[in-house]
């Protein structure tokens, strides 16, 4: 369960917040010349990012107000909120390497993670 | 006297105080502030339970939470009997019983022992092995087994009624969470206490102290004072602040995202009845977000892994020196000690110093502590130096043990030798309790010194003190705990200054000096050997070889296919030497084997805990409409809709469910009916922008609609699927009321807000939820303007004045109300809008009114039935999301020449414009009496052909139609706007397909004439 910092109302409990989709989607505006392709683009596909993935959320028992989101979905580390029409902040983040793999900490994926003598040498 | 095991003037439980409770019906004695566990060896009884798989005996190994298999069943109320509670950890009070679990007949005489006997058929990954993988078995499968696998081999009964207890959850934060109060906790509490943060203590005993109540009072003093004193002050000061919580018989069981923790507190269980507050729940799970955690969860010994290792009798030396300085009860007569560390040497002293004979220390290492070991010769110990334990004897208790000693291979040298004694203390080494730390996704690191793993790198704000850090020696721990209790309080934005410690004393062994030996050598080949490793899941060193060798390299995968750490003690004793075990076998290190999760819950927790306040009526909250007491009156059946109970028909006395929607149906055309509508969701669409704001969400056009007009509006997702419908109604040009099917309000309203916020910043538009501002009853019916007339005042009700589709103002006895004349029924309609709180009142007045007329409630069943004979949709019921407005043969509700709406491209994707798409009509069966299956699968075939069977589409909506005499269905049939007239078929399960005509859906038209 997260706490999310709302713009408007500041600090609160996930469940007073419902989630929206990714962000920085902007809905065609001259849909009729687009093909089937370029529109089912907009329609259905999404980058399922793993790390830093700029998403929109909805505090709906709140301010009602839409916002987005820079959460790092490999390890939940939210990194920025910021206002619809906006644009995403520039955050450092601890990355996955790949797509499949693993950021160094914080990820739930892997169970337990064991530090590397490389990180014994640096702690 | 009886507790022949009671040291005198050893213990902190009071003396004072004799406390009995039964044990597999037998009487203990015992004292206040015993657990069970204490109190049982007290007593000499030592054996409590079978394990699961061979049955073989399970006696007391841990003192505490880390006990990995002295389970009992506590009460024998099928409504409130509590399984698997761990002996150590359950305080014993009058009128506690407790039954041993897992056997049968009784304790010492079990049947199931006969898998003892076959122990080499049962090898690692039995389970798999035969009931999944087997060709012998193919006939039979797990299903078939499982059953009589679970009956010989259970653990606990689960309840097998309601339970009768209440339990409440709450929410907490804090800035300063403290978890364990041992030294380095009360220390870490007692120094974020003085910053005035607000901290919470949670203790998992019953008791402060830790492991300072497992020492020999007369052997340390802190800052002079003996740690009984230390402890009580610590407490005292703690209590001076307001804002310091101490939870006792607390345990956190989880440690979540952004320092999110779950503590479960047993609020009643250890009392007895009479102390039992009526207004406490049973147990109060506390869900606390803590700005700073303190971690303070001590160690969790190992024992060693030895031949013969499993019997009762065998106890974890720090246990011994628990139950001894703790509880008053040295569990033997005569003690063995067995260990690879220095720690084990210290429970020898202390037996020695409570009058204790010991056997013998037995030492697997070759150097030893020249101190120590001239202490225990002054103490008239022996000592057994580079020798092990590789057997031992006794059927329910041991009564010998058999040593070898090692060559500088370590492996056995020369004869066996046998030691008498009642009680073996094992040490392996301490393990740092680190799976809060690791469920905190904090990383681990190898401790060579420990040969266990301990806390490496922070993840969450938490730091961790004392022996869950690895860290051993007394004043060590209370200097790392006030430093974590002084970094907290400070993270948390309050300021502290850091005060002098006090001094430790003591004569404890504080070093380890350990030498990690993950098997005992036995000098018996592989196959003969029983060294356990989980005593729970009887999992063996030879199992965790073999599935090496098998292949089974993850641990993960290890530990499913032996079971390895599986138990409900989540392997707290067993998993480091299984994992020490598993990287010998593959010649590598513990930590390239790695760990397994530490799940939460870190122990078990109640279902019903979790549960919370959450059961029964208050399972979820429940909507009712300001009519709703009315309905209850009228003993109305209800049903959900969405978060709203709504009254589905109004049965009369002896009248069926059945009939009382055909008559409520029946009614509503013949003489007149009326309806709460309540529910339906409102939003109040306003600014100079709606008009377009409309235009945009509806598939249909809305430039035109006069003020005082309404109309009907489908609504698609971008994908072109039917998503709501729902009447509009222009109040002005810059004001409309928009409603929504009962269940989509919400998620309508989030989609509107979504494109005005997100989309269309630009428009001029507000919206504001009013649905529960409003109360509405629906009258219908040849009778309906007579009956509204009646009672509003203020509008010419005459359908020629005050047509279809249109809405006026008017008043109630004086209080203003908006009337639509919108039909859901096809009937002549009249849909009273009033402000909530006259609901009941309007609902009332139009009954009255309506009772010369002959006017029936009706419920949502009838409202269903009613709007099919018309063919009226439910979104949801004849849509799924995979429904076009073309597949519902609604294009009419589409205006193609107006500007985008939402989902208007996806109406010409190549997918959605295909000539053969599943398309809504209506069914009528050959037989005007069957009524088919809503969701019934429809074929082309008289017969069932073999699969695969190719499908038509499925039936939406099926009801028997009063007002026609014979059963009308809706479905989806592919290409079905095409097939009027055609028969189709009605498959069934286990029965003839039923044929049926493809009819036009508004059933009130020409269909039914033109089918017959
Ligand atoms: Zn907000």
């Amino acid at each position: 369960m997260f706490v999310i910092d709302c713009p408007n109302c500041g600090a609160r409990d996930q469940s007073e917040f419902t989630y929206a989709g990714e962000a920085h989607i902007a809905r065609p505006t001259d849909s009729e010349n687009m093909t089937d392709a370029e529109w089912a683009e907009f329609v259905f596909m999404r980058t399922n990012t793993k790390g830093l993935f700029a998403e929109r959320w909805w505090h709906a028992t709140g301010c009602r107000k839409f916002f987005n989101m820079l959460r790092n979905t490999a390890t939940d580390e939210i990194h920025a909120v910021y206002r619809i029409g906006e644009k995403p902040p520039k955050v450092t983040a601890d990355l996955p390497a790949t797509p499949a793999g693993e950021a160094s900490i914080g990820s739930g994926n892997d169970a337990v993670k064991i530090m590397t003598r490389d990180e014994e040498a640096a702690s | 006297m009886s507790q022949p095991y009671r040291i005198p003037g050893r213990g902190l439980i009071n003396r004072d105080r004799s406390v009995s409770f039964t044990f597999d019906g037998r009487e203990i004695p015992g004292y206040e502030g015993d657990t069970i566990a204490s109190a049982l060896l007290a007593n000499g009884e030592i054996m409590v339970g079978r394990s699961f798989k061979y049955h073989r005996p399970r006696g007391i190994v841990g003192a505490g939470g880390d006990d990995p298999a002295a389970m009992v069943q506590i009460g024998s109320d099928p409504a409130s009997t509590d399984p698997n509670v761990m002996v150590t950890t359950r305080e014993i009070h009058a009128g506690l019983e407790a039954r041993s679990q897992n056997c049968w007949p009784s304790l010492k005489h079990d049947v199931g022992v006969l898998n003892d006997v076959f122990m080499r058929f049962f090898p690692a990954g039995f389970y798999y092995k035969t009931f999944m993988g087997s060709d012998r078995f193919r006939w039979l499968n797990w299903m078939t087994f499982e059953p009589f696998i679970r009956r010989a081999a259970g653990l606990g009964k689960s309840p097998t009624k309601p339970d009768p207890d209440s339990y409440e959850s709450v929410n907490r934060h804090c800035d300063v969470l403290v978890i364990g109060a041992g030294p380095a906790g009360l220390a870490a509490a007692a120094n974020a206490a003085r910053s005035g943060a607000r901290v919470i203590l949670v203790e998992e005993t019953d008791r402060l102290g830790g492991s300072l109540n497992a020492t020999d009072p007369d052997g340390t003093t802190i800052g002079g004072k003996a740690p009984a004193d230390w402890i009580a002050d610590q407490t005292a000061k703690l209590a001076e602040h307001p804002e310091v919580t101490v939870l006792t018989q607390t345990t956190a069981f989880g440690y979540y995202a952004m320092n999110f923790v779950g503590l479960i507190e047993r609020v009643k269980d250890h009392l007895p009845e009479h102390r039992r507050d009526r207004r406490q729940p049973r147990q109060r799970v506390w869900r606390v977000r803590a700005k700073q955690v303190v971690l303070a969860t001590g160690a969790i010994e190992r024992p060693l892994v030895f031949n013969e290792n499993d019997r009762p009798g065998i106890m974890l030396a720090g246990a011994v020196r628990t139950f001894l300085n703790r509880y008053g009860v040295l569990a033997g007569k005569r003690v063995l000690i067995f260990t690879n560390n220095d720690s084990a040497w210290q429970t020898a002293f202390d037996i020695r110093a409570a009058g204790g004979e010991v056997a013998g220390i037995v030492d697997l290492r070759r150097e030893l502590n020249e101190a120590m070991a001239l202490r225990a010769l002054k103490a008239g110990i022996a000592v057994y130096p580079r020798t092990a334990i590789v057997g031992t004897h006794g059927r329910h208790r041991i009564d010998s043990a058999f040593v070898s000693s090692l060559d500088d291979n370590g492996n056995v040298r020369g004869s066996r030798s046998r030691i008498e004694c009642d009680l073996i203390a094992v040490s392996g080494g301490w393990n740092p309790n680190v799976a809060l730390f690791a469920q905190s996704r904090g990383k681990l690191k190898w401790d060579e010194e420990l040969a266990s793993f301990r806390p490496g790198l922070s993840w969450q704000q938490e730091r961790s003190a004392g022996a869950c850090n690895g860290t051993l020696e007394l004043q060590e721990v209370l200097a790392e705990g006030s430093k974590a209790g002084l970094e907290a309080a400070r993270a948390a934005d309050f300021t502290v200054r850091a005060i002098r410690q006090p001094e430790v004393r003591t004569d404890a062994v504080e070093t380890l000096n350990l030498v990690p030996v993950w098997q005992v050598p036995s000098g018996l080949p592989r196959e003969k050997t029983k060294a356990f490793v989980d005593l729970q899941d009887d999992v063996k060193a030879s199992d965790l070889q073999l599935a090496t060798e098998e292949g089974y390299d993850s641990v993960e995968h290890t530990k499913r296919y032996t079971t390895q750490g599986m138990g409900t003690d989540q392997g707290k004793i067993s998993n480091v030497n299984a994992f020490g075990i598993m990287a010998e076998a593959r010649g590598i290190t513990v930590p390239e084997v790695g760990t397994t999760t530490f799940r939460q819950p870190y122990r078990p927790v109640t279902i019903g805990a979790l549960g919370g306040q959450h059961v029964g009526a208050h399972f979820m909250p429940r909507r009712g409409t300001p009519m709703h007491a009315w309905h209850l009156e009228q003993k109305a059946i209800f049903e959900p809709v969405g978060d709203w109970l709504r009254a589905r028909a109004y049965p009369k006395p002896g009248e069926s469910f059945h009939d009382a929607v055909q008559r409520e149906a029946k009614a509503a055309r013949t003489t007149a009916g009326i309806l709460d509508a309540t529910t339906l969701g409102k939003i109040d669409i306003r600014g100079k922008d709606a008009r377009t704001f409309l235009n945009r969400v509806y598939t249909n056009a809305w430039s035109k609609l006069a003020p005082g007009r309404c109309r009907y509006g489908l609504m698609l997702g971008e994908d072109g699927m039917v998503s709501d419908d729902g009447v509009t109604a222009c109040i002005a040009d810059d004001h409309f009321h928009m409603t929504t099917t009962t269940g989509g309000a919400a998620s309508v309203l989030q989609k509107l807000e979504d494109y005005l916020q997100t989309e269309w910043p630009d428009l001029d538009v507000w919206l504001t939820t009013v649905t529960e501002q409003w109360a509405v009853a629906a009258v219908c019916g040849p009778k309906a303007e007579e009956i509204v007339a009646s009672v509003v005042e203020g509008i010419d009700l005459d359908p020629e004045e005050f047509p279809f589709m249109t809405w006026q103002d008017g008043t109630v006895g004086g209080i203003p109300v908006r009337v639509f004349r919108v039909s859901f029924t096809g009937e002549t309609s009249y849909e009273i809008n009033i402000p909530a709180t006259y609901g009941r009142w309007l609902w009332e007045e139009l009954i009255a009114a309506g009772k010369p007329h002959g006017l029936t409630p009706y419920g949502t069943e009838a409202m269903h039935l009613l709007r099919a004979e018309k063919g009226f949709i439910i979104v949801g019921q004849e849509t799924d999301g995979t429904v076009t407005p073309g597949d519902l043969r609604m294009d009419w509700a589409v205006a193609k020449k107006k500007g985008d709406f939402i989902g208007k491209r996806s109406l010409s994707r190549s997918d959605t414009v295909r000539d053969d798409r599943k398309q809504l009509v209506g069914l009528l069966t050959v037989d005007g009496d069957h009524v088919p299956m809503e969701g019934a699968q429809i074929i082309g075939t008289p017969e069932e052909p073999a699969p695969p069977v190719p499908m038509l589409g499925h039936v939406t909506s099926a009801y028997f139609s009063p007002n026609l005499g014979r059963s009308i269905a809706m479905a989806m049939v592919k290409r079905g706007g095409q097939r009027m007239g055609e028969t189709v078929w009605i498959a069934r399960l286990g029965d003839k397909p039923v044929p049926a005509k493809i009819v036009h859906y508004d059933f009130l038209g020409d269909a039914v004439g033109e089918a017959a």
